[in-house]
């Protein structure tokens, strides 16, 4: 396919673009590894240390994906009680949209208080950030139910379960998935976050503990660690979605 | 229910007994700025059985109102709106609807959007299937059920709308401007589509339009509905003979409905 190589292609020469200018500048200005260590620099730190990433990549991986599916699993029932009923919905979501404006970095210690310096506490803010788009994708989705499809399921006297199970809830797939799909990312984020305020390992806490040693190429691989984790959770749920939803790509022949 | 005896004489229509009744039915609705307007009033017509009324008028006269009166996804203001002796005020089972926009459900297969009705039913036997099938294949989309709608043309997809609404067997099929939003061509074809399915199965139809041309082509009767606030500005019979092909409309018969229609409208004189 000319279409999915072409979206494969772009991106990788923009990429190759970046990085020799980034190694050709660091070589020629004889930048300090320290400041600023060249791309080649933070790919022989990542396979000489490959182990130790691997290590610390994997309580990070595990604290993203846990606080997602924690957040998939209560955030999606929570906007179907949203949206069904209007003294839940009256009384639930103006508390939701104001717990959303406090900063999760400045609840991150607190929550490391409640929650101790495991995985728990990381789980709990990767939860908490990845919690608000889901919540707020889903109940979208299902109150955007296409105007005909809901009186055709009145005409048909589809009853309210039915209703809401084949045609509402269907419809708001994609929405979920939208949702899901920013979340995902941000659960990454909070577990970094909670490394960063305080724990035992991961790849946040490698980076630290990187960078106060001065391992430049060290705590530049673990970014790189981190970001290559972000997008393999975020092709994961667009692997899910295109498992559950055989539709979306089926366009016009 | 009545037999039908689809011959190249007119489709008989038993006149003597009234499948809808409706009597000065009449709706108006209540706007933002507290203000009442009436949508429809005076509506007063039988619906034989059997037969195929089209409600012809300018858009936006009240005529898909009245149509989701009848249907009961509308309670009407006041009036009586009888089917089978029966008030309506609620959708009925043995109902058929079809819209304007398709409305398929993306997610389904073209076979299970069909199904959809029947499994709102919990009743999906094989033979449920079959006929599901048989009506697919009737309306030329036999191979496609496996298809999402995505795959398919606006044509097809109307046609897998007209299945859904068939799949039940339904005593009324109401149909609101199902063909409005198709290409000429495809338009005709459909026409030409729905008289043929009308033969096969004994429901009553009810279809809104506000083409002269398929009002006339398709139907027994033409209730010609007027401007906002609207009421029955004419009560047509159609006197053209079964079965209808495209020569008719080329006859003088059928131009002079068209002009009768035409006047009720007040578009010619």
């Amino acid at each position: 396919m000319i279409g999915s190589a072409h979206r494969l292609i772009y991106p990788l020469a923009g990429l190759c673009v970046i990085v020799v200018l980034w190694q050709g500048y660091v070589d020629l200005a004889h930048v300090s590894k320290i400041v600023l260590p060249s791309p080649m620099d933070i790919l022989r730190a990542s396979w000489q240390r490959y182990d130790l990433l691997l290590r610390e990549t994997v309580p990070t991986a595990l604290e993203s994906i846990y606080g997602f599916a924690l957040a998939i699993v209560i955030g999606i029932p929570l906007a179907v009680c949203v949206t069904n009923s209007r003294v839940l919905n009256l009384a639930l979501y103006p508390i939701l949209i104001a717990t959303q404006s406090v900063p999760k970095v400045a609840v991150a210690p607190i929550i490391l208080v409640w929650f101790g310096l495991g995985m728990q506490s990381k789980l709990a803010i990767a939860f908490l950030v990845a919690f608000f788009p889901i919540v707020v994708d889903t109940a979208t989705g299902l109150q955007a139910t296409p105007a005909g499809l809901m009186e055709l399921a009145r005409s048909l006297r589809a009853s309210r379960w039915q209703t809401f199970w084949k045609v509402q809830f269907p419809a708001a797939l994609p929405f979920m998935f939208s949702g899901a799909k920013v979340a995902v990312t941000l659960a990454v984020i909070g577990a970094v976050i909670g490394e960063f305020v305080g724990s035992v390992n991961g790849l946040g806490n490698l980076l630290l503990s990187a960078n106060s040693q001065l391992d430049g190429p060290l705590a530049w691989a673990a970014l790189v660690w981190l970001s290559v984790l972000g997008i393999v959770l975020f092709l994961g749920v667009a692997l899910a979605e295109r498992i559950l939803m055989p539709w979306a790509g089926s366009g016009h022949h | 229910m009545q037999q039908s005896t689809q011959s190249a004489e007119r489709r008989p229509v038993d006149a003597a007994r009234a499948f809808g009744h409706f009597k000065d039915v009449r709706q108006e609705f209540l706007l933002p700025t507290h203000s009442n307007f009436v949508a429809i009033e005076n509506i007063t017509f039988d619906l034989k059985s059997g037969s195929l009324v089209s409600l012809l008028g300018p858009s936006g006269c009240g005529k898909t109102t009245f149509l989701k009166i009848v249907g009961g996804l509308i309670r009407a203001s006041s009036g009586v709106i009888e089917i089978n002796g029966e008030a309506v005020d609620e959708p009925h089972a043995d109902f058929g609807m079809a819209f304007q926009q398709p409305n398929l459900m993306p997610w389904r297969t073209v076979l299970k959007n069909v199904l959809f009705p029947m499994e709102l039913r919990n009743d999906t036997g094989a033979h449920v299937t079959r006929r599901a099938k048989e009506l697919l294949k009737l309306v030329g989309l036999e191979g496609f059920e496996a298809h999402y709608p995505a795959q398919l043309s606006g044509g097809m997809q109307q046609r897998v709308a007209l299945c859904r609404a068939l799949v039940h067997e339904p005593k009324l099929l109401l149909m609101d401007e199902p063909f409005g939003a198709l290409d000429e061509l495809t338009r005709m074809e459909m026409q030409d589509l729905l008289l043929a399915i009308r033969v096969k199965t004994n429901a009553t139809i009810m279809f809104v339009t506000h083409s002269i041309a398929e009002a006339v082509y398709l139907s027994d009767v033409v209730v010609v509905f007027s401007k906002r606030p609207a009421v029955i500005a004419d009560y047509i019979d159609v006197a053209l003979p079964y079965p209808r092909t495209a020569e008719i409309r080329y006859s003088v018969e059928f131009t002079e409905l068209e002009h009768r229609a035409g006047r009720a409208l007040g578009i010619t004189r």
